[in-house]
């Protein structure tokens, strides 16, 4: 199956790395904006070694080196070399702990000469192509546990390993990787799990201590039992499509919620969350009989969920008060609108605010930012990036950028389907979803919609072992989409 | 073998992605399109206006002489972080301070009660107003001491130590200010009192602004543009004052020790010549570093020096009020120049009677006003109260009224200095509310003598003699002559008239004259001036006030004075002449030997007041 150089060239994803260059250069010409100094004037040399923007240039040859490297190793062979890669970059994140230089707290980074590197980005493609593997195998089963709890496992490790390395949002990015084993036909709970973990936290904390208009009850208690009737009765019906238990909890949650409401307004003023507990009572229940009377086995999962949920409610201000640490909490409350702290941890996600939205829609123009310029944004040529860019280029400029990045990640989503196997499929997916959840949360972060959690945006942020790492990942899937079998 | 279950799910994987990029668009929106208030936090964030202030317009005599100026003074500053390898006992040494005290400044200045708006990045005051010595020194030693800077400001400089009231004060704007107009800003300066305050549009001057680009840590980056938006200051208008500085130092220097006040008008443009109240004070003394121990002292001094009592004082006017009843008389036909009234020691009515000198008997308008006879102008407001075309005592009461306010009573005449009062003159229903609806003349009778209910200021007693001197008009008296490229107030420019015929005063000052040259008034009879002058002693609660109208020369008057000194006994002794004095001062240039002489007389003499606030 050997081919040859000249025939790779033509079966490469050219639009993918028409969208890679684009991304980069942009990239590139947003690192030159943000380190330029607002009193140089004449002509900067943005490849001067002394500046970020000329080492970050260096690294970028560095890296499109390393990516045709990466595209002249076939397929079967990245397949075949997964576990030693794998086990190797594990061994190499292990390793950091121990010797890494400690910087702001983290101890990630290992210097070898003038150059550092972070090996938590390596242990990213190393993941994927392990998670792949694993997964492409001809008897590997996601609804048999033991491979479930293996894929989980590949997971899980880099994440011990970066949090070790006081790294935790890096360590988040692995979790992107579970997109992968719901694609592969994992069941859609977790998903759902993690939604509604996210919409539960929001709300119970957010409006712990705000009552409902009319009656002495706290919305943040109140509104969870309702959206957990919502959504258990909406599983009932969708997923487990049992219609009949669907049309019973429908009515009496319905029923029973609305005249206790009338009730405890019009007749006696009386605690409804009452209610609503004996309901959700009844619901478990209810479930749990159908299953012996009507074989309905999926409705142990809504059952389950609907227990969890519960706790996992109560647990919430136990940990909001009592597990974070206060600069967590402070960022959480900040982010929900709790608190306003605009010289403390609300200082970085309101320079950046004041900085995107003083963009306005056409920018200021390229090295014409102010607020980037004069430092008010911190971090603003790495994780803050995206906030020249805001404020150089406008509204139109952002909305090219990450209209390109959402290409990108389509594209390699349509590239992921169209693969014959399920290795090269579930790579394609691992790296888009890697991507994804980088541009979720970095750009969520930047426009004050998401806490503050350190990761760069891809090929954006400064940084050679990030560009160099995504690049990587990305030029292995274009070869492994190179020689699917047609 | 490719496995094609759940590749529906692509498609939900795709719908996550475009959710999340839908959301941000929107909160890019809402960011950078449907919110303006980004723009402008971005912009105070980054600008920084350094304001450049303009120098404050200076003030001249109506002669060109040189009277308000403004002087440098050096304030000592630093930039806390630019601080490096400070010699401390050295930099003491050179601003002549203890270490203590230096360890207390910077203590202060890092005190964020004290200084909200302290940072290591920025400049901080350290000293301020250093003397020029010292800032000699310090500057030759400047590069000693890293991190530290002079900043150059302006204070007040005053030529000659005189007329402080009338100049005013300069003090920082408080918050009322700001919030009344938004030029200023904390740590501005205004004029809060006298022509500083009331000409302070025109001596302010502009502010310039330069636009700076300012980092996250407050330091200076550069200038915006190159200075494209940044707008220069425009230095404050010069004020020409009407005020002649030697007769104004002659004045204080007569009233030195004693409590009065001097006020002289030139009768045909309603320019001050000049406007003394004693005591006085240096304005020297409220400005640099001693100013608020000087202003404490000032303001707790018993005699109140920081008090204008030429336009804040109400005095009763005492017999100079009597002009303006011979005028109204007249007008009203009360009388006529021939009319006499018997005076046998004063105005007897019924059981009421109301003293007066003895003189010769009955006396017409003429001698009535040189003898001062208070019969006959008492006399004379109760023939007018009885005429029958008012229709009664409440109605001519009020017509009384209307000529006194013709002639500038009663109310503030709207000179251009700050907190002028505007005395008393009384009407019909003030006396109704006092005494029922039965008084009569008698009951009143002491307002046509200037006492009674009756009290002026010195500036509306100098503006009767100037009204009396242009027979019947006068313009509102003003201090600023000319304002630099600008116009002063068209009310100071247009005449006013009395409800008064220019005949009528013609025969008032025939009376006047007569005063001067067989009266009342004979000390102020120097030959070749032509001075008309009236007396008035002020009865009060202790000893009776000296008091004197006149105006110079009669037929062609180039100044119109009235002379108040508390408790100075009859009009003649200190009144005629001080009056005198001022007079030909003005009109000849300087002073006679002899009047040299009587001029340091009168400035040794010294009325005790006593120990109460006055």
């Amino acid at each position: 199956m050997e081919r040859t150089r000249d025939s790779i060239i033509k079966r490469i994803d050219w639009w993918t790395i028409v969208l890679f260059a684009l991304l980069a250069t942009m990239g590139w010409l947003a690192i030159c904006g943000s380190t330029h100094s607002y009193i140089d004037t004449g002509i900067a040399d943005f490849f001067n070694q002394g500046e970020r923007s000329g080492k970050q240039a260096m690294w970028m040859g560095i890296s499109l080196f390393a990516g045709f490297i990466m595209m002249c190793i076939p397929k079967h062979t990245y397949r075949n070399l997964s576990p030693i890669i794998y086990a190797a970059t594990m061994l190499l994140g292990l390793v950091t702990i121990f010797i890494a230089t400690d910087i702001k707290g983290s101890r990630s980074w290992i210097s070898a000469g003038s150059i550092r590197i972070q090996p938590a980005e390596f242990m990213k493609f190393a993941t994927a192509l392990m998670l792949s593997a694993f997964i492409g195998r001809r008897e590997f089963k996601i609804s048999n546990n033991e491979d479930f709890l293996k894929a989980v496992g590949i997971i899980l490790l880099p994440m011990i390993i970066i949090m070790a390395q006081k790294e935790t949002g890096s360590a988040l990015v692995y979790l992107a990787l579970f997109l992968v084993l719901y694609r592969e036909g994992m069941t859609g709970i977790f998903l759902l799990a993690a939604v509604s973990a996210i919409i539960y936290f929001v709300v119970g904390i957010k409006y712990d201590s705000e009552l409902m208009s009319k009656l002495p009850v706290s919305i943040g208690q109140y509104a969870p039992t309702i959206i957990i009737q919502i959504i258990s009765i909406a599983v009932v019906k969708f997923w487990c499509k049992n219609n009949k238990t669907f049309t019973v909890l429908l009515t009496t949650n319905a029923l029973m919620t609305l005249c206790s409401y009338w009730v405890a307004i019009y007749l006696v003023e009386f605690n409804i969350m009452t209610v609503q507990y004996l309901l959700l009572a009844f619901n478990v229940i209810y479930l749990l009989l159908q299953i012996r009377l009507r074989k309905e086995k999926r409705n142990i999962w809504v059952a389950i969920y609907i227990i969890g949920a519960i706790a996992f409610n109560y647990s919430c201000n136990y940990v909001m008060h009592n597990v974070l640490k206060p600069h967590q909490k402070v960022r959480i409350e900040v982010l929900l609108g709790l608190k306003e702290e605009l010289n403390g941890a609300g200082y970085n996600v309101h320079q950046s605010k004041i900085a995107i939205g003083s963009g306005g829609v056409f920018g200021k123009g390229f090295l014409n930012g102010t607020q980037t310029k004069l430092n008010y944004v911190p971090e603003q040529d790495t994780d803050f990036i995206f906030c020249t860019i805001g404020e150089e280029q406008g509204f139109v400029g952002s909305v090219f950028v990450m209209t390109m990045f959402i290409f990108f990640i389509l594209r390699i989503i349509h590239l992921a389907e169209r693969q014959n196997d399920r290795f090269a499929r579930a790579y394609g997916y691992a790296i888009a979803s890697i991507f994804f959840l980088h541009f979720t949360i970095n750009i969520g972060m930047v426009l004050g919609l998401v806490p503050v959690i350190g990761i760069p945006l891809p090929f954006f942020s400064y940084g050679g072992s990030s560009f160099l790492g995504f690049t990587i990942l990305l030029s292995i899937f274009l070869r492994i989409d190179a020689d699917r079998e047609r | 073998m490719k496995d094609n279950s759940y590749e529906s799910r692509k498609y939900i994987l795709s719908g996550i992605v475009l959710l999340i990029f839908i959301t941000y668009i929107t909160q890019l929106f809402s960011l950078q399109i449907s919110n303006d208030e980004y723009k402008s936090k971005a912009d105070s964030n980054a600008f920084y206006k350094k304001t450049i202030y303009p120098s404050r317009g200076q003030m001249y005599d109506r002669n060109g002489e040189l009277l308000v100026y403004n002087k440098p003074a050096y304030d000592i500053t630093f930039v806390p972080r630019e601080i490096k390898g400070l010699d401390t006992l050295e930099l003491c040494k050179t601003l002549n301070i203890t270490l203590e005290e230096f360890g207390a400044r910077m203590e202060r200045v890092r005190n964020k009660k004290h200084n909200p708006g302290f940072s290591n990045y920025t400049e901080q005051v350290f000293m301020t107003q250093i003397p020029m010595e010292d800032f000699a020194v310090f500057q030759e030693k400047n590069f000693l001491f890293k991190g530290f800077y002079i900043r150059k400001r302006y204070v007040r400089q005053y030529n000659h130590g005189v007329a402080g009231v009338l100049f005013g004060d300069i003090g920082e704007v408080s918050q009322r200010h700001i919030d009344k107009d938004s030029y200023y800003q904390r740590g501005d300066y205004i004029g809060t009192q006298g022509l500083e305050a009331s000409y302070e549009k025109q001596l302010r001057g502009e502010k310039g602004t330069e636009v700076l680009l300012r980092d996250a840590h407050g330091r200076i980056q550069g200038k915006y543009q190159e200075g494209a938006l940044d707008t220069p200051a425009v230095r404050g208008k010069n004020l020409t004052l009407s005020l002649d500085i030697e007769l104004q130092m002659l004045g204080e220097h007569l009233l030195k020790n004693k409590i009065g006040s001097i006020v002289a008008i030139e009768p045909e443009s309603g320019e001050i010549l000049c406007m003394v109240s004693s005591p006085s004070y240096d304005p020297t003394l409220l400005t640099g570093r001693d100013r608020g121990k000087n202003h404490k002292a000032l303001s707790s001094d018993k005699n109140k020096p920081l008090l204008n009592r030429a336009i804040m004082g109400t005095y009763p006017p005492g017999s100079t009020f009597k002009t303006s009843q011979a005028a109204m008389f007249l007008e009203e036909g009360v009388v006529t120049p021939q009319t006499a009234f018997p005076c046998h020691g004063g105005f007897i009515f019924n059981k009421f009677k109301l003293g007066c000198h003895a003189h010769s008997s009955p006396t017409a308008l003429k001698e009535a006003i040189g003898t001062s006879c208070n019969a006959y102008f008492c006399w004379g407001l109760h023939k007018m109260f009885g005429m029958s075309k008012y229709g009664g005592t409440k109605a001519a009461m009020n017509v009384w009224r209307d000529y006194m306010v013709s002639m500038g009573f009663g109310y503030a005449l709207g000179v251009d200095l700050p907190g002028e009062v505007r005395g008393m003159i009384p009407n019909a229903e003030y006396y109704t509310r006092h005494y029922g609806n039965y008084w009569r003349a008698v009951t009143v009778i002491s307002i046509s003598i200037g006492q009674g209910e009756v009290t002026l200021t010195p500036l509306q007693i100098a503006n009767l003699g100037a009204t009396i001197a242009n027979r019947g008009k006068y313009i509102i008296p003003h201090i600023v002559k000319e304002v630099e490229n600008d116009t002063i107030a068209s009310k100071y420019l247009t005449p006013k008239s009395t409800m008064v015929s220019a005949a009528s005063y013609e025969e008032v000052i025939k009376g006047m004259r007569h005063a001067v040259i067989d009266g009342t008034c004979r000390a102020a009879n120097i030959p070749g001036l032509d001075i008309c002058g009236k007396t008035g002693t002020a009865e009060n609660k202790g000893k009776d006030h000296s008091v004197f109208l006149g105006f110079a020369p009669m037929d062609a008057p180039k100044i119109a004075i009235s002379v108040y000194v508390e408790n100075g006994g009859f009009g003649a002794e200190y009144g005629v002449p001080i009056g005198a004095l001022m007079m030909e001062k003005y009109l000849t240039g300087s002073l006679s030997e002899e009047s040299e002489k009587k001029a340091e007389t009168i400035s040794k003499k010294k009325i005790y007041y006593g120990k109460d606030e006055r």
